[in-house]
């Protein structure tokens, strides 16, 4: 691990960016090439040294700022983000696998190994961890953007800050704050749909609930959560099951920790005691 | 003052005469499962035969068995985001070879008819006025967009069992200044408004409406309609004594209630966005990847947030406990002593859109009893 970035040397003219894939999709990736108005604009002011998902041209590094999505599945991901963050003077992480492990952390509430052996005809060919963790589990993480996927607004404001040594107007609020200044009607209160607004990290613009439907959490926890409170009314109040509660906590965000905590307790027998 | 009779079936014309006066109306529309407030056209428009009903955490509309035109009490929005956007540019600054130039960005400040304005509405309108108007740090959008304002106020007839006016002494009955003020009466086949107006510019628009003038039958029916809303509240769950609040709260800072919200409290800032007088706001400065053109945006903002106290070093208010304490200490006890009155207005918003069903008045009365029992004992 890099234990202060700046160790890492600063490149001459324009500065490197780099983007990494590890245990994804490629969904958050594919949102900076959905930038299409402004990717000449970034092009200009950076240059794209790596970025295997748009170009097979590779630039060696260090690199200044490096995106990473994905989250860290097998040994091989474990030495490779090392790597990733050796080079990268400032490394940020995109999306709900980086900075949570993802929709495959499913597996760290359940065995693998039980997994592989019912769907694949040769598991000895898998060669993959017990768990799926985020990026932040391994080394050192300058910033985390949420999502599942990232929105792309919230990309170019991360970059943008960076490029100009500002912080980036990302608030860590909850989606109602969202949902309010849009002026919808919460659905929760009018309709008892469970919605998971109230934990959840704002981001994206609270485009569940903009259609009459419970959010479902996949811009990950919000700062400061009470996910117990939340479930207790979900289930005294509107009447949701225990699967009901234990699905939308366990989600693109299964593995954060405030989710993960709630989703166990919440299978106990017990319940929420 | 009030003075004249309209009949229901010409509120329409009301609605056209404002309209050519120069207005855009805003007013009460069913959208969502829910009357909210948004532009009408006509009468049509309004939500005609529905009421809502509200209670801890929920919200429901429902028929009622007349053609009420106010049949409700008030909804998820407030006319604050007419008058105090939610989300506005301020400014923007572009740099060249010169140096920088920093434009102010003058938002369009339309003339706005507010339709049907409640009393706790009318006060909570008041409140901001003193906070962005009258107090040391003026908002220029704001007074621009309040100056523009004409204001038919509607006195309440039925009030929703969240609803606590008559607690905080802000309704049901209309006393603030408006353009216009109507009471809607609804008995059998009558169906009228009594209308009154106190400025010119609604004395401009009686005198373009089919109106007789009232009887006393005409306004002892009106003030029925509005005791039944006083009845109501005063029979209602939320009925409680207002008047030593702030002292109240003031030696209850260590209170062990904060404790207990805060284990409810999801600090989803749900009822600062829907308090009618919640004015807090933050600024969101941003560069493009250029880095020569920037913006300052000004968003609506909650003391329920880490961001809004965070300075160097942390967040002076990092926990639940802490935010919910200073969000309804400042609101019925530092306000007074800020700016000369509660800054509650007995709406039942925070009661209502607080997904957790988390009671202002529930909790008073926790700290009330707390107290009292540290004093004497269980």
């Amino acid at each position: 691990m890099v234990p202060d970035s700046r160790a890492v040397k600063k490149t001459s003219g324009k500065r490197k960016l780099a983007v990494w894939k590890f245990a994804s999709c490629d969904g958050c990736q594919l949102s900076l090439l959905d930038c299409e108005d402004e990717l000449l604009a970034l092009a200009g002011e950076m240059e794209i040294a790596y970025f295997m998902e748009a170009s097979s041209h590779q630039v060696e590094g260090p690199y200044d700022l490096s995106l990473v999505e994905g989250s860290i599945t097998t040994a091989r991901d474990k030495r490779r983000i090392q790597q990733v963050r050796a080079q990268s003077r400032v490394l940020v992480t995109i999306g709900a696998c980086a900075t949570a492990g993802g929709i495959q952390a499913l597996r760290n509430f359940s065995d693998v190994e039980e997994f592989t052996s019912v769907v694949y005809a040769h598991p000895e060919y898998i060669a993959t961890l017990k768990t799926s963790t985020p990026v932040s589990a391994h080394v050192a993480v300058d910033f985390e953007l949420q999502g599942c996927p990232i929105n792309k607004h919230q990309l170019l404001e991360v970059i943008s800050a960076f490029l100009h040594r500002r912080p980036p107007q990302v608030p860590a609020h909850s989606v109602c704050v969202e949902c309010k200044i849009r002026g919808n009607v919460c659905v929760w209160v009018a309709d008892g749909i469970p919605c998971m607004g109230p934990v959840t990290h704002a981001g994206c613009g609270a485009l569940c609930p903009g259609y009459s439907r419970g959010c479902y959490g996949c811009y990950g926890p919000k700062e400061n959560t009470n996910t117990a409170s939340l479930c207790h009314w979900w289930k005294k109040e509107l009447g949701a099951d225990q699967a009901t509660i234990v699905e939308n906590l366990r989600n693109y965000n299964a593995a954060a920790p405030v989710f993960a905590r709630e989703s166990r307790r919440q299978e106990r027998p017990d319940g929420e005691k | 003052m009030q003075d004249y009779v309209l009949q229901a079936r010409d509120l329409d014309i009301l609605i056209q005469v404002v309209r050519a006066e120069g207005f855009e109306v805003m007013g009460p529309v069913l959208r969502d499962n829910a009357i909210v407030y948004d532009a009408i056209s006509t009468a049509a428009d309004l939500p005609q035969g529905w009421t809502d009903e509200q209670e801890k955490g929920t919200y429901r509309v429902k028929r009622r068995n007349d053609g009420a035109y106010f049949g409700y009490a008030v909804g998820p929005h407030s006319w604050k985001k007419f008058l105090q956007l939610p989300h506005r540019q301020v400014w923007k600054a572009r740099s060249n070879n010169s140096g920088i130039q920093v434009a102010e960005i003058v938002d369009e400040a339309p003339q706005l008819a507010f339709l049907g304005v409640r009393s706790c509405e009318m006060h909570a309108i008041a409140i901001q006025d003193r906070v962005f108007v009258d107090g040391e740090y003026q908002n220029d959008s704001y007074t621009r967009r309040r100056s523009n304002i004409f204001m038919v106020s509607v006195n309440c007839t039925s009030a929703a069992a969240s609803c606590f006016c008559t607690s905080m002494d802000t309704g049901p009955r209309v006393t603030l200044p408006c353009d216009l003020e109507m009471t809607e009466v609804i008995e059998g086949e009558t169906h009228y408004f009594l209308v009154g107006s106190e400025s010119y510019r609604g004395a401009r628009v009686l005198q373009q409406l089919p109106v007789v003038p009232s009887t006393q039958e005409h306004e002892a029916k009106a003030e029925r309609a509005v005791q039944n809303a006083v009845r109501q509240m005063e029979k209602g769950p939320r009925n409680f004594d207002s008047t030593d609040l702030k002292e109240l709260l003031y030696r209850n800072y260590e209170s062990p209630s904060w404790d207990r919200v805060a284990e409810r409290c999801l600090s989803c800032a749900n009822c600062t966005m829907a308090c009618p007088t919640c004015f807090c706001s933050t600024v969101e400065d941003t560069t493009d990847l250029s880095g020569t053109y920037a913006e300052r945006w000004e968003r609506w903002d909650s003391c329920f947030t880490a961001d809004f106290t965070y300075i160097t070093g942390g967040a002076v208010r990092p926990d639940t406990r802490t935010r919910y304490r200073q969000w309804m200490t400042h609101k019925l006890a530092t306000w007074h002593d800020q700016f000369g009155s509660s800054g509650c207005v007995g709406c039942g918003r925070c009661i209502t859109w607080c997904p957790v069903g988390i009671d202002l008045t529930e909790e008073v009365r926790k700290i009330r009893e707390l107290e009292k029992i540290n004093r004497e004992g269980p």
